[in-house]
């Protein structure tokens, strides 16, 4: 029953685009409003197939491309440092003590607010898109692992003493594999936010991306490519919450799992 | 400051485990007030006393998870450190890896405490007995699960062969089988004696269950702050002392053990004078029985009252 029912607001709202679209063409066929499914296939085609006249790439992989590779290296950078520095707070209370004010401060800037910041100082170029990335996503991180970190049970740590490890095996080999599963649960939670400053961060200033191109468009008023970015967009962000959801689900077995 | 004592007892020759002069506090309450203890290798001893008297304190001094006060605490002679693979333990939980199968679990200790050169060339033969451990814990089929597939009972079990594969002088247990249902409780208690008696190792075993206490125990200890000395502090000031130590008979391991009429009568004896509130012994009046009994009291507790 809950199967069957999901479909159906999607159905509606297609139905209901379907119908206004249509409405609009009839009155005028060159309205750019509500393009007709057939005209933004046409031009979703052109983008994904055809070379682009001016730079000769096909311009949906080439922003795909850009834009992935912003996202990737933000989080990447982001997953690494806050997994480096939220295992430190976690581990040693006396530098949560220095730190732990400071990452709190640093998490409710909100980042775009920061954006102009970073666009003066680290240039309009790549570096500034991934730093607010890096920035946006950075703080959550750090405190999901500081957290998960101190959730391990001291009994753990004494237990795998009296196993014969050494204070570094303890981290390595007790405290670190039981973070990943939660480093990379933050990290699909956070992705949402990271594609929100990789737009933002895109649209200002940059010379290709997906949200590049939308807000490029935007001045044409182009919805016939702007309604299928958006959605490869959707598509490309509920890709990587499942891969990551299933890769979780299939590597980490044990992960989840309340204990009593 | 303490008397000389004649008794061998004092003496840590020939002790697994020796405590003398013991104290622990945390902040201004403090919980063992000067224990003295002797324990010889082999013996099963299970430590009973009230809720919050110092039990699991005891044992994570033991453990060397924290430090005594003041008072000297060895093993086989030599003084205690940080936790090392010399003590096993079993905590009531939190004793598996729950990111480790149960057959890396077991094999976690060797894995942790040899080099890379001896876990290759050793490996097989820690394979093996982790295999005949697991096969002891009837957990012969559970190898690849991980914790949270098993049930309480098994994870436990799990958690005395993953301490057993080191082969501890001591294997330290805190209310290892307290969240347990009875009749799992019972099983673990019968399976227990069955593996200490097969391999007769040193096992010192806190419990609040004076029942079970001494059912497993070849020596029951009784930890208690409900006693009357000759310091002028008010009773509930000062900290828990052994106010009890049995020697405890034992014919054969048989759960058939608990309705003898003699269990009954030691169980009632140890609950008045270690777990009412209200019945303070004298501390010249403590039924310190046991053969490796010992204590150093200075004057002013010996003045009794
Ligand atoms: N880390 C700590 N800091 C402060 N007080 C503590 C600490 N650990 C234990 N205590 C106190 O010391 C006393 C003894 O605690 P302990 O856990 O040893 O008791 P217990 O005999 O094991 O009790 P239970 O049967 O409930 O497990 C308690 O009053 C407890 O409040
Ligand atoms: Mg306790």
């Amino acid at each position: 029953m809950r199967r069957t029912l999901g479909p159906l607001p999607f159905l509606l709202a297609l139905v209901v685009y379907l119908v206004a679209s249509n409405a609009r063409l009839r009155e005028n066929p060159l309205d750019k409003l509500l393009p007709s499914p057939v005209r933004m296939a046409a031009a979703a085609r052109s983008l994904a197939f055809e070379p682009d006249r001016r730079s000769g790439s096909r311009l949906l992989w080439l922003d795909t491309g850009a834009s992935l590779e912003r996202l990737g290296i933000g989080m990447s950078c982001a997953a690494l440092a806050g997994l480096l520095l939220g295992l430190n707070l976690g581990l040693f209370p006396g530098l949560s003590a220095l730190l732990q004010p400071f990452v709190t401060a640093v998490s409710i800037i909100p980042p775009l607010a920061v954006l102009p910041i970073l666009f003066i100082v680290f240039g309009v170029d790549e570096l500034s898109k991934v730093v607010l990335i890096f920035v946006g996503t950075f703080p959550v991180i750090t405190r999901e692992i500081m957290l998960a970190a101190r959730n391990i049970p001291r009994e753990q740590i004494v237990k795998a003493l009296t196993l014969g490890a050494t204070q570094l095996e303890v981290v390595y080999r007790i405290v670190l594999p039981q973070l990943l599963p939660r480093l990379l649960e933050t990290v699909r939670l956070t992705l949402g936010s990271a594609w929100l400053f990789l737009i933002a961060s895109e649209a200002i200033a940059a010379e290709n991306g997906l949200g590049y191109r939308i807000f490029l468009m935007r001045r044409y008023l182009a919805m016939d490519v702007i309604l299928p970015y958006a959605l490869w967009i959707t598509v490309l962000g509920f890709a990587f919450d499942l891969a990551l959801k299933y890769f979780i689900a299939w590597r980490y077995p044990w992960y989840g799992v309340e204990e009593e | 400051m303490t008397e000389p004592s004649a008794n061998a007892a004092a003496d840590p020759a020939g002790k697994l485990l020796f405590l003398e002069d013991v104290y622990k506090s945390y902040g201004p309450k403090i919980v063992l007030d000067d224990i003295d203890l002797s324990v010889r290798a082999g013996e099963f001893c299970g430590l009973v006393g009230p809720s919050g008297c110092g039990k699991s304190t005891l044992l994570r001094l033991l453990l060397g998870a924290e430090r005594a006060d003041a008072g000297r605490i060895l093993l086989d002679g030599a003084p205690l450190g940080a936790p090392d693979p010399q003590r096993g333990i079993v905590f009531q939980k939190y004793s598996l890896f729950p990111h480790l199968s149960i057959l890396d679990n077991v094999l976690l200790g060797p894995r942790l405490s040899s080099n890379f050169g001896q876990w290759r060339r050793q490996r097989a033969s820690f394979m093996d007995e982790a295999a005949s451990l697991l096969k002891t814990m009837r957990l012969e089929s559970d190898g690849d699960k991980y914790p949270h597939q098993l049930s309480g009972g098994m994870q436990q079990r799990v958690a005395i062969a993953q301490a057993l594969i080191m082969h501890p002088k001591i294997l330290l247990m805190d209310e290892p089988f307290g969240a347990l249902d009875p009749s799992v409780r019972e099983d673990l208690q019968v399976h227990l004696l069955q593996i200490w008696e097969e391999r007769r190792m040193t096992v010192f075993f806190v419990t609040h269950d004076i029942h079970e206490a001494l059912f497993l125990s070849t020596r029951v200890l009784v930890l208690s702050q409900y006693y009357r000395d000759g310091r002028t502090l008010p009773p509930d000031c000062h900290g828990s002392k052994v106010v009890g130590d049995y020697q405890i008979k034992k014919d054969a391991a048989s759960t058939d053990l608990k309705r003898t009429a003699e269990f009954a009568d030691l169980a009632q004896t140890i609950r008045r004078e270690g777990f009412e509130p209200t019945v303070l012994q004298n501390i010249n009046e403590f039924n310190l029985k046991h053969p490796d009994s010992w204590r150093s009291l200075n004057p002013e507790e010996a003045a009794g009252s």
